[in-house]
């Protein structure tokens, strides 16, 4: 396998969040009865025609802005000639020659640390129906209510040299298109797909090696497994004295394994011309300067700042930039709690809250514990109200239960014991019936002090102040 | 005042008499009514004729009418038209191109492709005309999906010309030219892709005008080749055109190759004098290939211009010879795309008996089309296929944008171009069957004009051997208003519009 190096490009089709589709007035919105948002120009009926849906033009801006590259200011919508019953006019709306987005780049990281995803370009294109083989008998139906949904595809440069790095990417491009709130990122309903285009060649070697393009992958974990399989496939062939054959392949997840679906002599002629219905696109400075002004704050930028303002280190700015409500979450804490420290902040977003979002399969804006309750616990912790231990049970509390910080500390006498006297006091009657560990002890068992430490927070239920329990501790032994 | 007299009179004055009450919306379409039940089967300029249909329409324009004249409430006329155009044909019949979709009205654009279809919504120009108030009167037969220079290619049987029923009366919108000519309707809408328009308004005696690419909106209007299609109308007299274009002209948000434009009335220079107006004359046109009858007729009618006042000069148009060549190139890859989506899947023909997708598909087109569509279809395909792209569409564009640069150098030295519209008059039936290129070639005149997007004009200028003969007026983008001034003018002082088919049944010539 070592001697195998892979490359990975990916093709990203991205659903714009407009309300209305790309050329038409009708509805977007999902699951529908069955051609119900379709209008007469997306049933393609005779003599209608498509106007461009400003809304989609500006997300691509957008888009464009937010990688690095470059808005064309005059861009191209080309017919792709094909027959499909499930695409109304016999053809689909894209750009071919001359894309909206032009170049720019994303950044990764993985283990192997951090790296530069060029990309092609990206254009706008309208989506096709859904063909229904199921529920009819000895026929198809035909559902048209997502034919002429507005569709972004974000085309990579093959740069990518492994399952990790492609779902690297993938994850950073879904964070950033919702980051910038230009498509949903819902992955089930189709809004974020990928096709990766894999090939393999012997390390050194300057030629790309055949490739395979793997469509419609919509999870990051069929992405991850429908390369690995497939690099293992194509090292086997060619490993046998075979050749791999450029074609389009599906990855079956039930057997974990991709198919041909058809191949490059198989593939069409689609017969790309400029739709002599949509004028050229124009987009003018004063427009991209308009959208870039209402850009928000980029990941990457963000998580530049935390690193260096915030001394986070590089993987909590990397979990706190994964998502804008991530980040928007650990600011508000912040701000209400502005005499912890960031990296305690970061813990928490990062450790006991996001343990408790995943398990309940909520995200950021939906968290049963807001960041300013958040911050009111992070309060008793940092002035020493309450312990790590006790402060961890108290957020479970406010989690299930709701309630303050405050209120629950008081409602249950979770108060940290920090009274010398106190706390001295069940520590000498502690050591005066263990005899036999403290014999352990002085002869030099340093472990034993564990015991000792184990009893005093049960005797104390857990709120012993710790710092101040070992100094005592250690003093009352040392005899 | 004889009915007879008002309905072959000027548009302006049947409306006139409409608005006064002199006669009844619904007394104008049955009159009309009458000579097409009496002439549409010799003719057959009609696919498509509803009585019942045509007359409710007549009799809500009657109510409307009524009620204006009875200075009531103001009409229910649509917001759609600027207050001085809404209600502006109320009553008036016209008679519509098969291709224009019309809610209620079965739309076939003259295939057996659309034998039963029945559209649901209205072209934008059929929406302005129902704001303006006018009846339709029929669906005019024409060649299927507009492809054709004969009417020949309609699944619905050809036209025939009315001033010699064994000819054709030109295509594609030749049974909106043959009805005008024929008495059977004063108005008619049509479509120019390539001559579509001109070519029979020159064939039948007729005006039509084919208004600037952007003019008119093609949201509705069943499309052959996107780039070049465009709207217009047939009439007997050139002020009727204003009056239509008008009302068919403006803004359509629905169609993005729709100009904003403010350009006013097209009625706006009838009646100003010709003089000093410099009328180019391309002399190319003029050589070999030129019928001997037409280019006398044409000749005579540049020399009526300027006895008019008009300046006559020179022009050169040297691209224009590759016109025909880049055309059928670009049109049909328009359409090979344009009519992918009659498939047999959602709407229109669908083959029965088929036994699985590619069956489906094959068998509805094949069935469905006509041997002209095909052969476009054929054509289109192939020159925008992967390897010839280049070869073919992309040179054919080239040549359009030289054509263009052609007549805006032309348009430096004159006001607008003068010339023939056709290379012949009116073929009989069946003559151009075997050579589809001859065919073809009856648009050299008329094809320059589309590809470079310009308003032109066919009026009637005399007689070749008894079949009308068409002087062309070709104007500077968004110029309608100075092409109609000087047809206005020229039809003041001839009377070559006037002239009558004979023996067209059920109407008095």
């Amino acid at each position: 396998m070592s001697q195998w190096e892979i490359v990975i490009g990916l093709e990203t089709h991205a659903q714009l969040s407009t309300h209305s589709k790309i050329f038409s007035g009708a509805s977007t919105a999902f699951g529908a009865e069955p051609n119900t948002q379709a209008c007469a120009v997306d049933l393609g009926l005779p003599g209608v025609l498509p106007v461009p849906n400003q809304g989609a033009v500006e997300r691509a801006i957008r888009f464009g802005l937010a990688v690095g590259a470059q808005i064309a200011p005059m861009s191209v919508f080309a017919r792709k000639n094909y027959f499909y019953p499930d695409l109304p006019k016999g053809y689909q709306i894209s750009q071919f020659e001359l894309p909206v987005v032009q170049g720019g780049s994303m950044t990764i990281h993985t283990a192997a640390g951090e790296k530069t995803v060029r990309l092609t370009r990206a254009h706008l294109e309208e989506d096709a129906g859904k063909s229904l083989h199921e529920d009819f008998h000895g026929s198809s139906g035909i559902d048209l209510n997502r034919a002429g949904t507005p569709l972004l595809e974000i085309v990579t440069e093959p740069d990518m040299r492994s399952a990790d790095e492609a779902v690297a990417y993938a994850r950073a491009l879904h964070g950033l298109v919702r980051w910038i709130e230009i498509c949903d990122g819902n992955m089930q309903e189709g809004s974020f797909r990928c096709d990766v285009n894999v090939s393999v060649r012997p390390f050194g070697q300057r030629e790309y090696g055949t490739r395979c393009e793997i469509k419609n992958l919509n999870s990051f974990r069929f992405i991850e497994r429908a390369i690995d399989c497939e690099v293992k496939r194509q090292i086997a062939l060619i490993e046998d004295g075979g050749a791999v054959r450029q074609e389009t392949r599906l990855y079956d997840p039930d057997r974990d394994e991709t198919r041909s679906m058809r191949s490059k002599e198989d593939a069409q002629d689609y017969r790309y011309f400029p739709d002599p219905d949509l004028p050229p696109l124009r987009i003018d400075e004063a427009w991209v300067r308009e959208v870039a002004a209402g850009l928000p704050e980029l990941p990457a930028a963000r998580r530049v700042r935390y690193q260096r303002d915030l001394g986070l280190g590089a993987y909590d700015a990397g979990l706190l930039t994964a998502s804008r409500e991530a980040g928007d979450y650990f600011e508000a804490l912040q701000r209400a709690a502005p005499g912890v420290d960031a990296k305690v902040c970061a813990n928490w977003v990062n450790g006991e809250l996001a343990a408790a979002l995943n398990r309940a399969e909520l995200d950021f804006t939906a968290s049963r514990v807001t960041a300013d309750r958040l911050a009111g616990l992070l309060r008793r912790l940092a002035d020493g109200t309450v312990s790590g231990k006790i402060a961890k049970e108290i957020f479970e509390l406010m989690w299930t239960e709701g309630g303050d910080a405050d209120a629950i500390i008081d409602a249950r006498g979770l108060r940290q014991i920090s009274d010398s006297g106190a706390l001295e006091a069940v520590l000498r009657e502690i050591v005066e019936r263990s005899p036999a560990q403290v014999a352990e002890y002085r002869g030099g068992k340093e472990k034993v002090f564990g015991f000792f430490v184990g009893q005093a927070m049960k005797a104390t239920q857990g709120k012993a102040n710790p710092a101040q329990l070992n100094e005592l501790l250690r003093k009352l032994l040392a005899g | 005042m004889n009915l007879d007299t008002l309905l072959d009179g000027p548009l302006r004055g049947l409306a006139g008499a409409l608005a006064r009450r002199e006669v009844q919306a619904a007394e104008v379409a049955r009159a009309y009514l009458d000579r097409i039940a009496a002439a549409n089967a010799l003719l057959n300029c009609f696919i498509t004729v509803d009585r019942e249909r045509s007359l409710h329409e007549a009799e809500a324009a009657d109510r409307w009418l009524d009620a204006r004249a009875a200075g009531g409430a103001d009409a229910p006329a649509s917001t759609l038209l600027p207050p001085q155009l809404s209600g502006l044909l109320a009553g008036v019949p016209v008679a519509h191109k098969d291709i224009f979709c019309a809610e209620g009205w079965r739309t076939t654009c003259g295939s057996r492709m659309l034998e039963n279809f029945v559209a649901p919504y209205d072209a934008h120009v059929i929406t302005r005309f129902r704001a303006a108030g006018a009846v339709t009167l029929g669906r005019a037969n024409m060649d299927e999906f507009a492809m054709g220079s004969s009417n020949e290619n309609s699944w619905f049987g050809p036209v025939r010309n009315p001033w010699d029923t064994s000819r054709v009366p030109g295509g594609s919108s030749g049974g909106s030219a043959a009805a005008v000519a024929a008495g059977l309707a004063p108005a008619a809408t049509g479509t120019d892709t390539g001559g579509s328009i001109r070519q029979p308004a020159a064939w039948c005696g007729v005006s039509g005008i084919k208004p600037t690419y952007g003019r008119v909106s093609r949201y509705g209007m069943i499309a052959f080749a996107s780039s070049l299609d465009q709207g217009g109308a047939f009439a007997r007299r050139a002020e009727d055109l204003a009056l239509l274009l008008d009302v068919m002209a403006g803004h359509d948000a629905r169609d993005a190759t729709s100009a904003v434009r403010q350009d006013g009335s097209f009625t706006g220079l009838l009646g100003q004098d010709l003089t000093g107006l410099r009328v180019g004359v391309p002399r190319d046109w003029f050589g070999s290939g030129l019928a001997a009858g037409i280019g006398t007729a044409v000749q005579a009618a540049l020399e009526q211009l300027q006895r008019q006042g008009c300046v006559l000069v020179d022009i050169d148009l040297p691209a224009s010879r590759h016109a025909i060549p880049a055309y059928y190139v670009i049109a049909p890859a328009e359409c090979s795309s344009n009519l992918s989506r009659f498939d047999g899947v959602r709407f229109g023909h669908r083959a029965a008996g088929y036994r699985d997708l590619t069956e489906l598909y094959e068998r509805s087109r094949a069935e469905g089309f006509g041997a002209e569509v095909k052969r476009r279809i054929l054509i289109g395909s192939y020159v925008l296929s992967h390897g010839y792209y280049d070869a073919y569409y992309l040179q054919a564009q080239k040549v359009r944008r030289l054509i263009a640069d052609d007549f805006t150098r032309a348009f430096a030295s004159c006001d607008l171009i003068a010339g023939p519209v056709t290379p012949t008059s009116a073929f009989r039936l069946g003559a151009c069957n075997e050579d589809p290129v001859q065919m073809y070639l009856e648009d050299m005149y008329t094809i320059p004009v589309n590809l470079a997007g310009l308003p032109g004009m066919s009026i009637p200028a005399g007689f070749d051997n008894g079949l009308p003969v068409g002087l062309q007026l070709i104007g500077p983008w968004w110029q309608e208003a100075r092409l109609l001034q000087v047809a206005h003018a020229y039809q003041q002082h001839t009377d070559w519009h006037r002239a009558r088919p004979a023996g067209v049944p059920g109407v008095s010539a």
